[in-house]
């Protein structure tokens, strides 16, 4: 994707080097790397965070960030219908034209049932879809790429709900895997080709003369920009640009006669501008930088306070960095890897005030929980729902704003719902109405106790806290060593899983 | 992504007696949030918690039928030749639909004898002909316009943006949003009070969904706990001790390692935990009560006896959320008997229970119940003796404050848009009506437009 004109860098962003300043090797312990593996990843077990703690920032940062050297196979080649919804043929249309035309209640009747099977069909497909992919995130060896993948469908928000098509969504889905850790300028240009992104901002029908404007607003205002650095005349041209980017059946088509071919002007941009000649305008800005920068960092580092006109943060630190991030990536050309790779090698990255304080997304709950305690899976249908009660339903995120994240996943019922899937996870007990059977029983004793060392209260709660929280909030251990008294103090399976059971469900745990 | 900056604002526990209106069984320490303001401390007192002239103990509770009532045989509109016309198989008759006084040519489903006695009580509106311009016949979007007051059906839910707006004051709310004035957040919830928003439920309603108060829902009483308490009982008091630590307030010392800073996402979490504890036994207290009369056996009667419950409780909820389903009749819907009779007795039935026992307490003028759907259906019927999806439907408002009667303009069933009714009333005006008239609050800002109010309450 070629820039025009080449990005130029801005001198004053040799000031702000400082920012940026690598953490030095010594001071990247078992605290850093567990961090690391938890924010770059979905965690990590204790040997996982003994392995990278080892190799140091480098190594591990090019590791994580190098999946893509990490053999991993798509399982899902052949395993999803790209069938079940499709335009109608010529035939069809013909049966239903004429039986309108004759009120032939009969074969009306057969159409109307038919769809709703295929709806149906439909609908179970895409469930299978969040199955997948969620066993696809516990599994991956490759964390960091699904977790960009995320990222991306929550950024490019589109909820099944209104695309109604699953192997659009799972060919989104596939996109965004592909240049998950790439260029975002490769995302922008593919998301305006991508059935599913075209259906759900109604740009199927957008023509010349009757434009829709959906597409070309949301992807200055929600995708590259952000409000404040476009103008309502940007829409409107970007709309026209936009027209005839429609599809048919799965694949992208480029209507021509219903494509505006006329002189546009898009971000002072002028020409006979088409869809690739608008996003070109838009990554041209240094906003569009900025913007994407700032929404990585609130992903993977932390939230971002406004100062009191809202248009700066308010931490200078924060700001620095970000404004540095955004240099790299704007003269990056937009490729998401150096700019990760900064981030996650500083010493920002590391500060007290970031380690520890991020809410977990539901899922980031559920996949952590599974990857860093070694629990069996169990139902992933209970895991999946899960997901939906905690507000996080992969595929249909709220709006095409995606998640809010951070604060807004916890309420009072939230909360429930997160340390019982915890307990599902640990104890295999459902919550009430579900049967409760025990299938894979889970010891995390050794866990805990590995074999050959002396098991004590103390060495059995440290330990517990230890893979759950990475640390002992004041009160806790007095609390987990009353269990152990109450059972006597005995240090088996019984102990192990209690001890869990009570740091999973601590408000801590929350966190990462 | 951002996070607006406010004061920190930490809170302490401290036991309190609680007002004879709350929770009778005081015996449990309740922890309260201590903040320097004076409205703050009244509501830490069990008081009310919004803007001065707000009346607190108004409730609305919204019944939503799920799938697209069939509004002509709800309402039977037996004055009109063309109902029959058009539904020869499904219709009900003169003779079946239950009369209502004050109401020319339309009666009520058989079915639905317990809103019938509503009615005749002198507690029911039956608001005609609602719906929108338009009008969408997907379940989803044309769900979402209802929920969002909004026809392109984007946005947060309209009684998420009262909670944000008016609910409990402008601004107040833990989850993240500035505090206006320099006043003091609430807590998540404000706790002793219980949530702003209850909704029965896997999953909240998008109506419910605000910016910075996000609505509670739990399907069962049962399920708004942590279930590691089923699984030993020497769980429970280190998980108490666990959950009810709180968060640092002005008298805990910050130099304690690993004490979160008030304004850190722990000390938030903390508070959440806590707030979580106690409203999870406030509400099981509550609906653990027998009812004080009898209630349906049904799934609609129980999520209805819980809110009575609740209510009973002395909940500072505002509003509570039920569904009850599935309406969506494509086929063999039944006339006067069958499938969608029987989802409307009960409906009727249990509204009537719940009035019953609203009254029982002594609580009956507090709550306003409304019913809606998220289309009616086609006027003519289809081939497998049902109806598809179809536009504007009546609207049920009860309580012993609304305006009795039959309200509004039945749609023509002559003038039909490609067989379907054209609406004769913006569902907007409903909620402006709900929320000018019984919530106290500025419709215009709330749905994000200006809508005619409908008079919902009599006069006094």
């Amino acid at each position: 994707m070629r820039l025009q004109p080449e990005p130029v860098a801005d001198p004053a962003d040799d000031d702000l080097s400082p920012s940026l300043k690598p953490l030095p090797r010594a001071a990247f312990g078992a605290a850093q790397a567990r961090h690391l593996l938890w924010r770059a990843g979905f965690g990590a077990t204790e040997a996982q965070i003994a392995t990278i703690a080892e190799w140091g920032p480098e190594r591990s940062v090019d590791h994580l960030l190098g999946f893509a050297e990490i053999p991993y196979e798509d399982d899902a080649a052949g395993a999803f219908d790209k069938d079940i919804m499709h335009p109608p043929t010529e035939e069809d249309r013909r049966l239903y034209a004429q039986a309108r035309r004759s009120q032939n209640e009969d074969v009306l009747a057969q159409a109307r049932a038919e769809r709703q099977r295929r709806e149906q069909a439909d609908r179970k497909q895409v469930v299978d879809l969040q199955r997948w992919w969620l066993r696809r995130m516990i599994e991956t060896p490759r964390p960091l790429e699904e977790k960009l993948t995320l990222f991306w469908h929550g950024h490019f928000a589109t909820n099944y709900r209104v695309i109604e098509d699953s192997w659009h969504v799972y060919q989104q889905n596939r996109l965004f895997r592909r240049n998950a850790s790439g260029s975002f300028a490769t995302l922008l240009a593919g998301i305006i080709r991508d059935p599913a992104m075209i259906a759900y901002l109604d740009n199927n029908d957008s023509r010349k003369g009757m434009p829709n404007e959906n597409l070309a607003r949301e992807l200055m205002e929600l995708f590259s920009l952000g409000v404040g650095n476009y103008r309502e005349g940007d829409i409107k041209e970007g709309a026209r640009a936009l027209t005839g980017y429609t599809f048919k059946d799965d694949d992208f088509e480029f209507n021509r006669r219903n494509h505006d071919a006329g002189g546009k002007t898009i971000l002072g941009r002028k020409g006979n501008l088409d869809g690739e000649g608008f996003v070109a305008a838009i990554l041209a800005r240094r906003a569009c930088a900025a913007f994407i920068t700032r929404k990585l960092y609130a992903y993977f580092v932390a939230d971002i306070p406004m100062d009191e006109r809202g248009r700066e943060p308010a931490d200078p630190a924060q700001k620095a960095v970000l404004k540095r991030l955004a240099s790299t990536l704007y003269l990056g050309r937009y490729e998401i890897r150096p700019v990760l790779r900064a981030l996650f090698l500083s010493e920002h990255f590391y500060e007290p005030r970031v380690m520890g304080e991020q809410i977990k997304s539901p899922v980031q709950l559920v996949v952590g929980a599974v990857r860093s305690l070694g629990t069996p899976v169990r139902d992933l249908s209970i895991l999946n729902d899960a997901l939906d009660l905690m507000g996080q339903r992969l595929f249909h995120p709220p709006s095409v704003k995606g998640w809010d994240g951070g604060r807004s996943w916890i309420n009072t019922s939230t909360l429930f719902v997160r340390q019982n899937i915890a307990a599902f996870l640990l104890t295999g007990k459902k919550p009430q109405g579900y049967d409760t059977t025990e299938d894979s029983p889970y010891d995390p004793l050794p866990l805990l106790i590995p074999a050959g060392t002396p098991g004590s209260p103390d060495a059995l709660i440290d330990a517990a806290l230890r893979v759950t929280l990475g640390r002992t909030p004041p009160g806790a251990r007095d609390q987990l060593w009353k269990f152990i008294e109450a059972r006597g103090g005995a240090i088996d399976r019984g102990a192990a899983v209690g001890a869990l059971l009570l740091a999973t469900a601590m408000p801590e745990y929350q966190l990462c | 992504m951002t996070r607006p900056t406010w004061q920190p604002n930490p809170y302490t526990r401290r036991e309190f007696m609680r007002s004879g209106l709350l929770l009778a069984s005081a015996a449990a320490s309740i922890p309260a949030f201590l903040s320097s303001s004076a409205s703050a401390m009244h509501a830490a007192l069990g008081g009310l918690t919004s803007a001065p002239g707000v009346p607190d103990d108004h409730i609305l509770v919204v019944v939503q039928l799920s799938g697209g009532n069939d509004g002509l045989n709800t309402v039977v509109p037996f004055g009109m030749p063309e109902y029959y016309k058009a539904r020869p198989g499904i219709a009900i008759p003169e003779s079946a639909a239950l009369k209502l006084s004050k109401a020319d040519g339309v009666g009520l489903h058989p079915q639905l004898t317990g809103l019938k006695d509503l009615y005749d009580d002198g507690l029911a509106s039956i608001i005609q002909g609602v719906g929108y311009p338009n009008p969408n016949r997907s379940h989803f979007k044309s769900m979402d316009i209802w929920h969002t007051a909004d026809t392109t059906a984007t946005g947060n839910g309209w009684l998420g943006r009262y909670f944000d707006a008016e609910c409990c004051g402008f601004g107040k709310g833990e989850s993240g949003t500035a505090t206006l004035a320099g006043g003091p957040p609430a807590g998540p919830g404000d706790t002793a009070a219980g949530p702003p928003g209850i909704a029965i439920g896997r999953t909240a309603p998008l109506a419910m969904d605000g910016s910075s108060i996000k609505p509670v829902s739990f399907e069962s009483a049962e399920l708004f706990r942590w279930s590691g308490l089923d699984i030993h009982e020497n769980l429970r008091s280190p998980y108490d001790g666990l959950n009810r630590r709180g968060a640092p307030g002005p008298m805990t010392s910050l130099t304690e390692p690993g004490t979160p800073r008030p304004d850190s996402n722990a000390s938030f979490l903390l508070r959440t935990a806590l707030d979580a504890q106690v409203s999870s036994d406030l509400i099981r207290k509550a609906v653990a009560q027998r009812p004080l009369s009898a209630f349906p056996g049904t799934e609609l009667g129980r999520q209805l006896q819980m809110v009575s419950c609740m209510i009973r409780a002395g909940l500072k909820t505002r509003v509570y959320y039920v569904t009850h389903g599935s309406f969506d009749t494509h086929a063999g819907q039944g006339g006067a008997q069958g499938r969608h009779g029987n989802l409307l007795n009960q409906l009727g039935d249990s509204l009537k229970a719940f009035y019953a026992d609203l009254k029982a307490q002594g609580n009956d003028a507090r709550v306003l119940t409304m019913s809606f759907s998220e289309f009616g259906r086609r006027v003519g019927q289809n081939a497998s003796n049902g109806t598809d999806h179809g536009t504007a439907a009546p609207m049920f408002l009860v309580g012993p404050m609304v305006r009795p009667g039959v309200i509004g303009q039945h749609p023509s069933l002559r003038d039909l848009d490609d067989g379907d009714l054209k609406h004769t009333l913006d569902f907007r005006s409903v909620y402006a009506g709900l929320l000018e008239g019984w919530m106290k609050a500025d419709s215009k800002v709330i749905l994000e437009g200006s809508y005619r109010p409908l008079p919902v309450v009599k006069k006094a």
